[in-house]
Protein backbone atom coordinates (compact mmCIF):
# COMPACT_ATOMS: atom_id res chain seq x y z
CA UNK A 1 0.00 0.00 0.00
CA UNK A 2 1.68 3.47 -0.73
CA UNK A 3 1.55 5.43 2.20
CA UNK A 4 2.38 8.80 0.69
CA UNK A 5 -0.72 9.92 0.36
CA UNK A 6 -3.56 10.22 2.58
CA UNK A 7 -6.28 10.21 -0.23
CA UNK A 8 -4.76 6.81 -1.37
CA UNK A 9 -5.41 5.23 1.62
CA UNK A 10 -8.32 6.60 3.30
CA UNK A 11 -11.16 4.32 1.82
CA UNK A 12 -8.25 1.32 3.42
CA UNK A 13 -8.31 2.99 6.61
CA UNK A 14 -11.93 3.99 7.09
CA UNK A 15 -12.78 0.47 5.72
CA UNK A 16 -10.17 -1.37 8.79
CA UNK A 17 -7.99 -2.96 5.82
CA UNK A 18 -4.85 -0.87 7.60
CA UNK A 19 -4.70 0.66 10.66
CA UNK A 20 -3.73 4.16 12.02
CA UNK A 21 -0.96 1.89 14.11
CA UNK A 22 0.40 0.47 11.67
CA UNK A 23 0.25 3.66 9.32
CA UNK A 24 2.52 5.45 12.18
CA UNK A 25 4.87 2.41 12.83
CA UNK A 26 5.98 2.94 8.95
CA UNK A 27 6.69 6.09 9.07
CA UNK A 28 8.21 5.89 12.53
CA UNK A 29 10.66 3.04 10.47
CA UNK A 30 11.57 5.66 7.53
CA UNK A 31 11.94 8.65 10.10
CA UNK A 32 14.43 6.37 11.51
CA UNK A 33 16.27 5.04 8.64
CA UNK A 34 16.58 8.61 7.36
CA UNK A 35 17.56 10.37 10.54
CA UNK A 36 20.64 11.30 9.21
CA UNK A 37 18.47 14.22 6.99
CA UNK A 38 18.01 16.11 10.24
CA UNK A 39 14.33 16.82 9.87
CA UNK A 40 12.47 16.30 12.80
CA UNK A 41 13.63 18.03 16.43
CA UNK A 42 11.90 15.93 17.82
CA UNK A 43 9.78 12.83 17.14
CA UNK A 44 6.62 11.96 19.22
CA UNK A 45 6.66 8.45 19.14
CA UNK A 46 5.17 6.97 22.31
CA UNK A 47 1.88 9.65 21.77
CA UNK A 48 1.08 9.15 18.36
CA UNK A 49 1.18 5.91 18.42
CA UNK A 50 -1.49 6.19 21.31
CA UNK A 51 -2.86 8.37 19.53
CA UNK A 52 -2.88 5.71 16.50
CA UNK A 53 -4.42 3.47 19.09
CA UNK A 54 -7.18 5.73 19.96
CA UNK A 55 -8.11 6.53 16.23
CA UNK A 56 -8.45 2.96 15.17
CA UNK A 57 -10.68 2.52 17.89
CA UNK A 58 -13.07 5.41 16.85
CA UNK A 59 -12.42 4.24 13.13
CA UNK A 60 -14.35 0.65 14.21
CA UNK A 61 -16.93 2.94 16.28
CA UNK A 62 -17.71 5.06 13.21
CA UNK A 63 -16.81 8.19 14.42
CA UNK A 64 -13.81 8.79 12.68
CA UNK A 65 -13.00 12.37 11.83
CA UNK A 66 -12.10 13.15 8.21
CA UNK A 67 -8.34 13.20 8.91
CA UNK A 68 -8.25 9.85 10.60
CA UNK A 69 -5.10 7.47 9.14
CA UNK A 70 -3.25 11.33 8.14
CA UNK A 71 -0.32 11.49 10.50
CA UNK A 72 1.28 15.07 9.96
CA UNK A 73 4.50 16.70 11.15
CA UNK A 74 4.51 20.34 12.23
CA UNK A 75 7.50 23.07 11.52
CA UNK A 76 8.82 24.46 14.53
CA UNK A 77 7.00 27.52 14.69
CA UNK A 78 3.50 26.23 15.49
CA UNK A 79 2.02 25.76 18.87
CA UNK A 80 0.96 22.90 20.24
CA UNK A 81 -0.11 22.59 23.78
CA UNK A 82 2.27 20.70 26.11
CA UNK A 83 4.56 20.18 23.71
CA UNK A 84 8.39 22.41 22.88
CA UNK A 85 8.18 24.99 20.08
CA UNK A 86 11.47 26.75 19.42
CA UNK A 87 11.58 28.54 15.84
CA UNK A 88 14.68 26.50 15.33
CA UNK A 89 16.33 28.58 18.10
CA UNK A 90 18.43 28.85 20.56
CA UNK A 91 16.17 31.75 22.29
CA UNK A 92 13.47 29.21 22.77
CA UNK A 93 15.25 26.78 24.12
CA UNK A 94 13.14 24.31 26.44
CA UNK A 95 10.11 26.43 25.76
CA UNK A 96 7.03 24.62 25.60
CA UNK A 97 3.60 25.78 24.22
CA UNK A 98 0.39 26.70 26.93
CA UNK A 99 -1.99 26.39 24.29
CA UNK A 100 -2.68 24.80 20.85
CA UNK A 101 -2.81 27.05 17.69
CA UNK A 102 -5.84 27.38 15.85
CA UNK A 103 -4.77 25.31 12.49
CA UNK A 104 -2.98 22.74 14.03
CA UNK A 105 -5.98 22.27 16.97
CA UNK A 106 -8.37 21.64 13.50
CA UNK A 107 -6.42 19.07 12.51
CA UNK A 108 -6.49 17.42 15.80
CA UNK A 109 -10.13 17.88 15.95
CA UNK A 110 -10.53 16.22 12.79
CA UNK A 111 -8.47 12.95 14.15
CA UNK A 112 -5.20 13.74 12.59
CA UNK A 113 -2.03 12.23 14.16
CA UNK A 114 1.33 14.49 15.06
CA UNK A 115 4.36 12.75 14.87
CA UNK A 116 7.13 15.36 15.46
CA UNK A 117 8.25 18.62 15.10
CA UNK A 118 10.69 20.30 11.96
CA UNK A 119 13.79 21.15 11.63
CA UNK A 120 13.47 25.43 10.01
CA UNK A 121 15.25 28.25 9.52
CA UNK A 122 15.64 30.31 12.89
CA UNK A 123 12.21 32.25 12.98
CA UNK A 124 12.07 31.34 9.43
CA UNK A 125 14.36 33.49 8.45
CA UNK A 126 16.19 31.81 5.31
CA UNK A 127 15.88 30.08 2.30
CA UNK A 128 18.12 26.09 2.69
CA UNK A 129 17.73 25.43 6.30
CA UNK A 130 21.13 25.87 7.11
CA UNK A 131 20.09 28.90 9.70
CA UNK A 132 18.67 26.57 12.15
CA UNK A 133 20.36 26.54 15.86
CA UNK A 134 20.06 22.69 15.52
CA UNK A 135 22.24 22.42 12.30
CA UNK A 136 21.08 21.95 8.65
CA UNK A 137 18.45 19.93 7.39
CA UNK A 138 19.30 17.69 4.12
CA UNK A 139 17.33 17.36 0.72
CA UNK A 140 16.82 13.52 0.44
CA UNK A 141 17.17 14.11 -3.52
CA UNK A 142 20.98 14.20 -2.48
CA UNK A 143 22.35 14.71 0.75
CA UNK A 144 25.14 17.27 -0.45
CA UNK A 145 22.17 19.87 -1.52
CA UNK A 146 20.00 22.05 0.91
CA UNK A 147 15.78 21.38 1.00
CA UNK A 148 15.59 24.68 0.50
CA UNK A 149 13.71 27.32 3.34
CA UNK A 150 12.51 28.24 5.85
CA UNK A 151 10.66 25.15 5.85
CA UNK A 152 12.91 22.50 5.35
CA UNK A 153 12.22 20.01 7.61
CA UNK A 154 8.72 19.51 6.29
CA UNK A 155 9.50 19.41 2.57
CA UNK A 156 11.85 16.91 3.20
CA UNK A 157 9.70 14.83 5.48
CA UNK A 158 7.29 14.73 2.76
CA UNK A 159 9.62 14.29 0.24
CA UNK A 160 10.79 11.13 2.04
CA UNK A 161 7.93 9.57 2.84
CA UNK A 162 8.43 10.37 6.91
CA UNK A 163 4.77 11.21 7.36
CA UNK A 164 1.78 11.95 4.85
CA UNK A 165 1.85 15.53 5.15
CA UNK A 166 3.51 18.40 6.55
CA UNK A 167 2.18 21.86 7.71
CA UNK A 168 4.71 24.83 7.46
CA UNK A 169 4.74 28.98 6.78
CA UNK A 170 5.12 30.50 4.28
CA UNK A 171 6.48 34.47 4.26
CA UNK A 172 8.38 35.21 1.58
CA UNK A 173 8.44 31.27 -0.34
CA UNK A 174 9.05 29.46 2.52
CA UNK A 175 6.27 26.54 1.84
CA UNK A 176 6.78 27.06 -2.32
CA UNK A 177 10.35 27.20 -2.62
CA UNK A 178 11.46 23.87 -0.49
CA UNK A 179 8.52 22.23 -2.31
CA UNK A 180 10.20 23.04 -5.13
CA UNK A 181 13.92 21.83 -4.00
CA UNK A 182 11.86 18.60 -2.67
CA UNK A 183 9.52 17.64 -5.50
CA UNK A 184 6.38 17.78 -3.65
CA UNK A 185 3.29 20.13 -3.54
CA UNK A 186 4.02 23.10 -1.34
CA UNK A 187 0.54 25.82 -0.85
CA UNK A 188 0.73 29.59 0.18
CA UNK A 189 -2.66 30.28 1.01
CA UNK A 190 -4.57 33.78 0.29
CA UNK A 191 -2.89 36.19 3.05
CA UNK A 192 -5.57 36.02 6.23
CA UNK A 193 -7.15 32.88 4.65
CA UNK A 194 -5.75 30.54 7.84
CA UNK A 195 -5.71 31.60 11.19
CA UNK A 196 -2.42 33.16 12.57
CA UNK A 197 -3.03 32.37 16.09
CA UNK A 198 -0.43 30.02 17.44
CA UNK A 199 2.02 30.63 14.76
CA UNK A 200 5.34 31.81 15.83
CA UNK A 201 5.65 35.60 14.13
CA UNK A 202 8.31 36.46 11.75
CA UNK A 203 6.53 39.28 9.68
CA UNK A 204 2.94 39.51 10.36
CA UNK A 205 1.67 41.26 6.65
CA UNK A 206 2.96 38.14 5.03
CA UNK A 207 2.80 34.83 7.38
CA UNK A 208 0.61 32.23 6.48
CA UNK A 209 0.49 28.76 7.19
CA UNK A 210 0.35 26.39 4.24
CA UNK A 211 0.69 22.62 3.67
CA UNK A 212 3.37 19.82 1.73
CA UNK A 213 1.61 17.17 0.35
CA UNK A 214 2.38 14.61 -2.09
CA UNK A 215 -0.48 15.30 -4.25
CA UNK A 216 -3.30 18.29 -4.48
CA UNK A 217 -6.24 16.17 -2.81
CA UNK A 218 -4.35 16.44 0.62
CA UNK A 219 -3.80 20.12 -0.03
CA UNK A 220 -7.08 20.76 -0.61
CA UNK A 221 -8.09 18.97 2.51
CA UNK A 222 -6.02 20.31 5.03
CA UNK A 223 -6.91 23.56 3.39
CA UNK A 224 -10.40 23.49 4.04
CA UNK A 225 -9.56 21.48 7.21
CA UNK A 226 -7.57 24.74 8.56
CA UNK A 227 -8.75 27.89 6.96
CA UNK A 228 -11.71 30.02 8.26
CA UNK A 229 -12.56 32.98 11.03
CA UNK A 230 -11.03 32.18 14.09
CA UNK A 231 -11.72 34.61 16.95
CA UNK A 232 -8.12 34.79 18.34
CA UNK A 233 -7.05 36.63 15.24
CA UNK A 234 -8.73 39.94 13.81
CA UNK A 235 -6.84 39.69 10.96
CA UNK A 236 -8.00 36.40 9.76
CA UNK A 237 -10.73 36.04 6.63
CA UNK A 238 -14.59 35.87 7.67
CA UNK A 239 -15.09 34.85 4.06
CA UNK A 240 -16.53 31.26 3.36
CA UNK A 241 -14.64 28.82 3.19
CA UNK A 242 -15.10 27.02 -0.25
CA UNK A 243 -15.30 23.09 -0.66
CA UNK A 244 -11.86 22.93 -1.85
CA UNK A 245 -12.17 19.09 -2.00
CA UNK A 246 -15.04 19.39 -4.29
CA UNK A 247 -12.59 21.81 -6.81
CA UNK A 248 -10.20 19.33 -8.23
CA UNK A 249 -12.14 18.87 -11.43
CA UNK A 250 -10.94 20.96 -14.31
CA UNK A 251 -12.01 22.12 -17.57
CA UNK A 252 -12.89 24.70 -20.17
CA UNK A 253 -9.83 26.99 -21.26
CA UNK A 254 -8.24 29.53 -19.74
CA UNK A 255 -6.46 32.72 -19.74
CA UNK A 256 -2.67 31.93 -18.78
CA UNK A 257 -0.28 35.12 -18.02
CA UNK A 258 3.59 34.45 -18.29
CA UNK A 259 6.34 37.11 -17.23
CA UNK A 260 8.79 37.72 -19.48
CA UNK A 261 11.12 39.22 -16.69
CA UNK A 262 10.67 35.75 -15.13
CA UNK A 263 12.15 33.82 -18.16
CA UNK A 264 14.20 36.63 -19.24
CA UNK A 265 15.76 36.79 -15.68
CA UNK A 266 19.82 36.54 -15.19
CA UNK A 267 20.09 33.37 -12.88
CA UNK A 268 17.39 31.52 -14.53
CA UNK A 269 18.95 27.83 -14.55
CA UNK A 270 18.44 26.87 -18.18
CA UNK A 271 16.52 23.33 -17.19
CA UNK A 272 14.14 25.53 -15.26
CA UNK A 273 13.56 27.06 -17.90
CA UNK A 274 13.02 24.60 -19.90
CA UNK A 275 10.77 23.01 -18.07
CA UNK A 276 8.59 25.66 -17.58
CA UNK A 277 8.37 26.43 -20.98
CA UNK A 278 7.39 22.90 -22.01
CA UNK A 279 4.64 23.41 -19.75
CA UNK A 280 3.77 27.00 -21.10
CA UNK A 281 3.80 24.78 -24.83
CA UNK A 282 1.62 22.15 -23.43
CA UNK A 283 -0.89 24.48 -22.41
CA UNK A 284 -0.59 26.29 -26.14
CA UNK A 285 -1.39 23.27 -27.46
CA UNK A 286 -4.37 22.46 -25.56
CA UNK A 287 -5.93 25.65 -26.53
CA UNK A 288 -5.41 27.90 -24.24
CA UNK A 289 -4.69 31.07 -24.47
CA UNK A 290 -0.66 31.68 -23.05
CA UNK A 291 0.50 35.47 -23.23
CA UNK A 292 3.84 37.21 -22.28
CA UNK A 293 2.83 39.97 -19.85
CA UNK A 294 5.45 42.15 -18.96
CA UNK A 295 6.03 42.90 -15.53
CA UNK A 296 8.92 45.61 -15.51
CA UNK A 297 8.83 45.84 -11.23
CA UNK A 298 9.92 42.54 -10.84
CA UNK A 299 13.62 43.72 -10.28
CA UNK A 300 11.98 45.63 -6.89
CA UNK A 301 9.96 42.84 -5.57
CA UNK A 302 13.03 41.53 -3.21
CA UNK A 303 14.22 44.75 -2.06
CA UNK A 304 10.37 45.25 -1.05
CA UNK A 305 10.13 42.30 0.50
CA UNK A 306 13.10 42.53 2.95
CA UNK A 307 12.92 45.85 3.91
CA UNK A 308 9.18 44.90 4.83
CA UNK A 309 9.72 41.52 6.73
CA UNK A 310 13.23 43.07 8.74
CA UNK A 311 11.05 45.71 9.94
CA UNK A 312 8.31 43.85 11.01
CA UNK A 313 10.45 40.94 11.96
CA UNK A 314 12.69 43.54 14.22
CA UNK A 315 9.08 44.23 15.93
CA UNK A 316 7.82 41.23 16.55
CA UNK A 317 11.18 39.63 17.98
CA UNK A 318 11.61 42.31 20.79
CA UNK A 319 9.60 39.94 22.77
CA UNK A 320 12.42 37.79 23.17
CA UNK A 321 13.82 39.50 26.31
CA UNK A 322 14.79 36.92 28.36
CA UNK A 323 12.35 37.42 31.48
CA UNK A 324 9.10 35.46 31.33
CA UNK A 325 9.81 32.56 28.96
CA UNK A 326 13.04 30.89 26.90
CA UNK A 327 16.47 31.42 26.91
CA UNK A 328 17.77 34.12 29.33
CA UNK A 329 21.68 35.11 29.60
CA UNK A 330 22.99 34.86 33.75
CA UNK A 331 26.33 36.48 33.18
CA UNK A 332 25.15 39.78 34.30
CA UNK A 333 24.10 42.32 36.56
CA UNK A 334 21.19 44.83 35.35
CA UNK A 335 17.93 44.49 33.31
CA UNK A 336 19.86 46.33 30.34
CA UNK A 337 22.83 44.02 30.17
CA UNK A 338 20.49 40.99 30.78
CA UNK A 339 18.29 42.15 27.80
CA UNK A 340 21.27 42.59 25.61
CA UNK A 341 23.51 39.69 26.85
CA UNK A 342 19.67 37.09 26.11
CA UNK A 343 19.57 38.43 22.88
CA UNK A 344 23.20 38.29 21.54
CA UNK A 345 23.33 35.15 22.86
CA UNK A 346 19.96 33.55 22.13
CA UNK A 347 19.77 34.58 18.05
CA UNK A 348 21.63 33.39 15.09
CA UNK A 349 23.17 35.49 12.81
CA UNK A 350 20.92 36.16 10.33
CA UNK A 351 18.45 36.66 13.06
CA UNK A 352 20.48 39.38 14.25
CA UNK A 353 21.07 41.00 11.03
CA UNK A 354 17.69 41.02 10.25
CA UNK A 355 16.60 42.77 13.62
CA UNK A 356 19.48 45.21 13.07
CA UNK A 357 17.98 46.24 10.15
CA UNK A 358 14.44 46.45 10.55
CA UNK A 359 15.36 48.43 14.02
CA UNK A 360 17.78 51.01 11.59
CA UNK A 361 14.96 51.65 8.83
CA UNK A 362 12.22 52.02 11.52
CA UNK A 363 14.05 54.34 13.22
CA UNK A 364 13.36 57.97 12.95
CA UNK A 365 15.63 59.53 10.91
CA UNK A 366 14.90 56.54 8.42
CA UNK A 367 11.69 55.36 8.78
CA UNK A 368 10.25 57.29 5.40
CA UNK A 369 13.32 56.86 3.40
CA UNK A 370 13.21 53.29 3.48
CA UNK A 371 9.99 52.02 5.76
CA UNK A 372 7.12 53.96 4.30
CA UNK A 373 9.15 53.99 0.54
CA UNK A 374 8.61 50.38 0.52
CA UNK A 375 5.04 50.49 1.65
CA UNK A 376 4.64 52.65 -1.51
CA UNK A 377 6.47 50.15 -3.59
CA UNK A 378 4.38 47.13 -2.24
CA UNK A 379 1.32 48.78 -3.46
CA UNK A 380 2.43 49.13 -6.80
CA UNK A 381 3.74 45.85 -7.07
CA UNK A 382 0.17 44.43 -5.19
CA UNK A 383 -1.76 46.61 -7.84
CA UNK A 384 0.47 45.53 -10.70
CA UNK A 385 0.12 41.54 -9.74
CA UNK A 386 -3.91 41.84 -9.35
CA UNK A 387 -4.67 44.14 -12.80
CA UNK A 388 -2.49 40.99 -14.62
CA UNK A 389 -4.90 38.96 -12.02
CA UNK A 390 -8.12 40.66 -13.51
CA UNK A 391 -6.95 39.89 -17.24
CA UNK A 392 -5.35 36.42 -17.02
CA UNK A 393 -6.92 33.56 -14.20
CA UNK A 394 -3.49 32.38 -13.96
CA UNK A 395 0.20 33.29 -13.69
CA UNK A 396 3.05 30.67 -14.42
CA UNK A 397 6.13 30.58 -13.70
CA UNK A 398 8.98 28.66 -12.34
CA UNK A 399 9.24 28.72 -8.31
CA UNK A 400 12.62 29.21 -7.99
CA UNK A 401 15.54 30.28 -10.05
CA UNK A 402 17.70 26.96 -9.73
CA UNK A 403 17.60 23.68 -8.45
CA UNK A 404 18.23 22.91 -5.14
CA UNK A 405 22.04 23.78 -4.13
CA UNK A 406 24.98 22.63 -2.32
CA UNK A 407 25.43 23.52 1.33
CA UNK A 408 27.42 25.71 2.04
CA UNK A 409 26.87 27.47 -1.32
CA UNK A 410 25.64 30.50 -0.61
CA UNK A 411 27.39 32.13 2.67
CA UNK A 412 26.51 35.99 0.91
CA UNK A 413 23.86 37.11 2.90
CA UNK A 414 22.29 38.67 -0.58
CA UNK A 415 23.08 35.51 -2.63
CA UNK A 416 20.56 33.70 -0.11
CA UNK A 417 17.73 36.52 -0.68
CA UNK A 418 18.31 35.79 -4.26
CA UNK A 419 16.87 32.35 -3.68
CA UNK A 420 13.29 33.83 -3.39
CA UNK A 421 12.73 35.61 -6.32
CA UNK A 422 10.04 34.02 -7.93
CA UNK A 423 8.01 33.60 -4.59
CA UNK A 424 7.79 36.91 -2.97
CA UNK A 425 5.78 38.16 -5.46
CA UNK A 426 2.65 36.36 -4.48
CA UNK A 427 3.49 37.26 -0.86
CA UNK A 428 3.64 40.88 -2.00
CA UNK A 429 0.20 41.00 -2.87
CA UNK A 430 -1.14 38.61 -0.63
CA UNK A 431 -2.12 35.93 -3.37
CA UNK A 432 -2.38 33.01 -2.95
CA UNK A 433 0.31 30.69 -4.77
CA UNK A 434 1.29 27.20 -5.19
CA UNK A 435 4.48 25.08 -6.20
CA UNK A 436 3.91 21.51 -7.79
CA UNK A 437 6.81 19.42 -9.00
CA UNK A 438 8.16 19.90 -12.94
CA UNK A 439 10.26 16.98 -13.26
CA UNK A 440 14.12 17.02 -12.10
CA UNK A 441 17.11 18.34 -13.93
CA UNK A 442 20.03 16.02 -14.89
CA UNK A 443 21.50 15.17 -11.82
CA UNK A 444 17.77 14.57 -10.75
CA UNK A 445 17.07 17.28 -8.43
CA UNK A 446 13.62 18.38 -8.48
CA UNK A 447 12.59 21.30 -10.72
CA UNK A 448 9.07 23.22 -9.07
CA UNK A 449 6.18 24.75 -11.07
CA UNK A 450 4.42 27.72 -9.53
CA UNK A 451 0.97 28.88 -10.41
CA UNK A 452 -0.27 32.29 -9.09
CA UNK A 453 -4.33 33.20 -8.89
CA UNK A 454 -6.09 36.32 -7.88
CA UNK A 455 -6.59 36.16 -3.64
CA UNK A 456 -9.43 33.51 -2.52
CA UNK A 457 -9.23 31.48 -5.60
CA UNK A 458 -7.87 28.35 -4.30
CA UNK A 459 -10.67 26.22 -5.84
CA UNK A 460 -9.83 27.67 -8.88
CA UNK A 461 -5.68 26.94 -8.33
CA UNK A 462 -6.17 23.47 -7.00
CA UNK A 463 -8.31 22.25 -10.33
CA UNK A 464 -5.93 23.70 -12.40
CA UNK A 465 -2.87 22.87 -10.79
CA UNK A 466 -4.52 19.06 -11.03
CA UNK A 467 -4.83 19.02 -14.50
CA UNK A 468 -0.84 20.30 -14.96
CA UNK A 469 -0.12 17.54 -12.61
CA UNK A 470 -2.24 14.63 -14.46
CA UNK A 471 -1.11 15.61 -18.39
CA UNK A 472 2.48 16.68 -18.06
CA UNK B 1 23.78 54.00 2.77
CA UNK B 2 27.29 54.04 4.33
CA UNK B 3 26.65 52.15 7.91
CA UNK B 4 29.40 53.92 10.67
CA UNK B 5 30.10 51.66 13.68
CA UNK B 6 28.63 54.91 15.77
CA UNK B 7 25.15 53.84 14.08
CA UNK B 8 25.59 49.91 14.65
CA UNK B 9 26.30 51.02 18.38
CA UNK B 10 23.23 53.24 18.44
CA UNK B 11 21.12 50.41 16.55
CA UNK B 12 22.36 48.02 18.31
CA UNK B 13 21.31 49.53 21.81
CA UNK B 14 17.66 50.09 20.05
CA UNK B 15 17.66 46.79 19.45
CA UNK B 16 19.21 45.47 22.67
CA UNK B 17 21.84 43.33 20.88
CA UNK B 18 25.84 43.31 21.24
CA UNK B 19 28.68 42.91 18.97
CA UNK B 20 31.99 42.84 19.84
CA UNK B 21 34.55 44.73 18.01
CA UNK B 22 34.97 41.50 14.72
CA UNK B 23 31.39 41.33 14.72
CA UNK B 24 30.63 45.42 14.82
CA UNK B 25 32.49 45.41 11.64
CA UNK B 26 31.17 42.23 9.87
CA UNK B 27 27.61 43.99 10.93
CA UNK B 28 28.73 47.27 9.53
CA UNK B 29 29.79 45.95 6.32
CA UNK B 30 26.73 43.56 5.86
CA UNK B 31 23.82 46.23 6.74
CA UNK B 32 26.02 48.69 4.11
CA UNK B 33 25.69 46.06 1.41
CA UNK B 34 21.56 45.31 2.30
CA UNK B 35 20.81 48.83 2.49
CA UNK B 36 22.89 50.13 -0.87
CA UNK B 37 20.90 47.04 -2.36
CA UNK B 38 17.02 48.05 -0.87
CA UNK B 39 18.14 51.61 -1.78
CA UNK B 40 17.10 50.49 -6.25
CA UNK B 41 13.40 51.10 -4.71
CA UNK B 42 14.56 55.05 -5.19
CA UNK B 43 14.41 54.35 -8.82
CA UNK B 44 10.52 53.90 -8.60
CA UNK B 45 8.36 56.62 -8.81
CA UNK B 46 5.84 56.80 -6.13
CA UNK B 47 4.66 60.37 -6.60
CA UNK B 48 0.77 60.52 -4.73
CA UNK B 49 0.90 56.91 -3.85
CA UNK B 50 -0.56 55.85 -0.80
CA UNK B 51 1.49 53.15 1.20
CA UNK B 52 -0.19 49.91 1.82
CA UNK B 53 -0.38 49.56 5.51
CA UNK B 54 -2.84 47.05 6.04
CA UNK B 55 -3.34 43.65 4.10
CA UNK B 56 -7.13 42.57 4.53
CA UNK B 57 -10.19 44.12 2.19
CA UNK B 58 -12.26 43.37 4.92
CA UNK B 59 -13.84 45.72 7.61
CA UNK B 60 -12.99 45.00 11.23
CA UNK B 61 -15.27 42.59 13.04
CA UNK B 62 -15.78 42.97 16.60
CA UNK B 63 -16.76 40.43 18.99
CA UNK B 64 -18.75 40.00 22.12
CA UNK B 65 -16.38 40.71 25.17
CA UNK B 66 -16.73 37.96 27.45
CA UNK B 67 -15.28 35.76 30.20
CA UNK B 68 -12.88 33.49 28.46
CA UNK B 69 -10.12 30.71 29.58
CA UNK B 70 -7.07 32.66 31.15
CA UNK B 71 -3.74 30.57 31.77
CA UNK B 72 -3.73 29.46 35.06
CA UNK B 73 -0.82 31.27 37.50
CA UNK B 74 1.40 28.10 37.77
CA UNK B 75 1.41 27.58 34.03
CA UNK B 76 2.02 31.13 33.42
CA UNK B 77 5.25 30.74 35.26
CA UNK B 78 6.21 27.42 33.20
CA UNK B 79 8.49 28.95 31.09
CA UNK B 80 10.43 31.27 33.12
CA UNK B 81 14.06 30.93 33.35
CA UNK B 82 13.60 32.19 37.07
CA UNK B 83 10.98 32.31 39.45
CA UNK B 84 9.76 32.13 42.77
CA UNK B 85 6.43 30.56 43.96
CA UNK B 86 4.51 33.68 42.78
CA UNK B 87 6.68 35.93 40.45
CA UNK B 88 9.17 36.39 37.64
CA UNK B 89 12.69 37.28 39.07
CA UNK B 90 14.90 39.24 37.07
CA UNK B 91 18.05 41.33 37.94
CA UNK B 92 17.19 44.01 40.97
CA UNK B 93 15.82 47.23 38.78
CA UNK B 94 16.46 49.38 42.15
CA UNK B 95 19.41 50.09 44.76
Amino acid sequence: MDLRSFSAIHEHVKNGRISCKEIVDHYLSIIEQKSHLNVFLEVYEGEAKARAEEIDQKIQQGKAGRLAGMVLGLKDVLCYKGHHVQAGSKILDNFQSQFTGTAVQRLLDEDAIIIGRQNCDEFAMGSSTENSAFGPTRNDANPEHVPGGSSGGSAVSVQAGMCTAAIGSDTGGSVRQPAAFCGVVGLKPTYSRVSRYGLIAYASSFDIIGPFTNNMEDSALLLEVMAGADDFDSTVSHQEVPRYTQSLQFNGKVRVAYLKETLESEGLHPEVKSKTLETLQFLQQEGHTVEAVDFPLLRYVLPTYYLLTMAEASSNLSRYDGVKYGYRSFQTANMESMYKKTRTEGFGEEVKRRIMLGTFVLSASYYDAYYTKAQKVRKLLADATRKILKEYDFIVLPTTPTPAFKLGEHSNPLEMYLADLFTVQASIAGVPAISIPNGTDVHGLPIGLQVITDLFQEDKLFGFSQYLLENK
Amino acid sequence: MKIDRETVRKIAHLARLEFDEQAEDQIKDSMTEILDWVEQLNEVDTTDIQPLTNMSLEVNKFREDHIGEHLSHQSGLLNAPKKDQHYFRVPKVLD
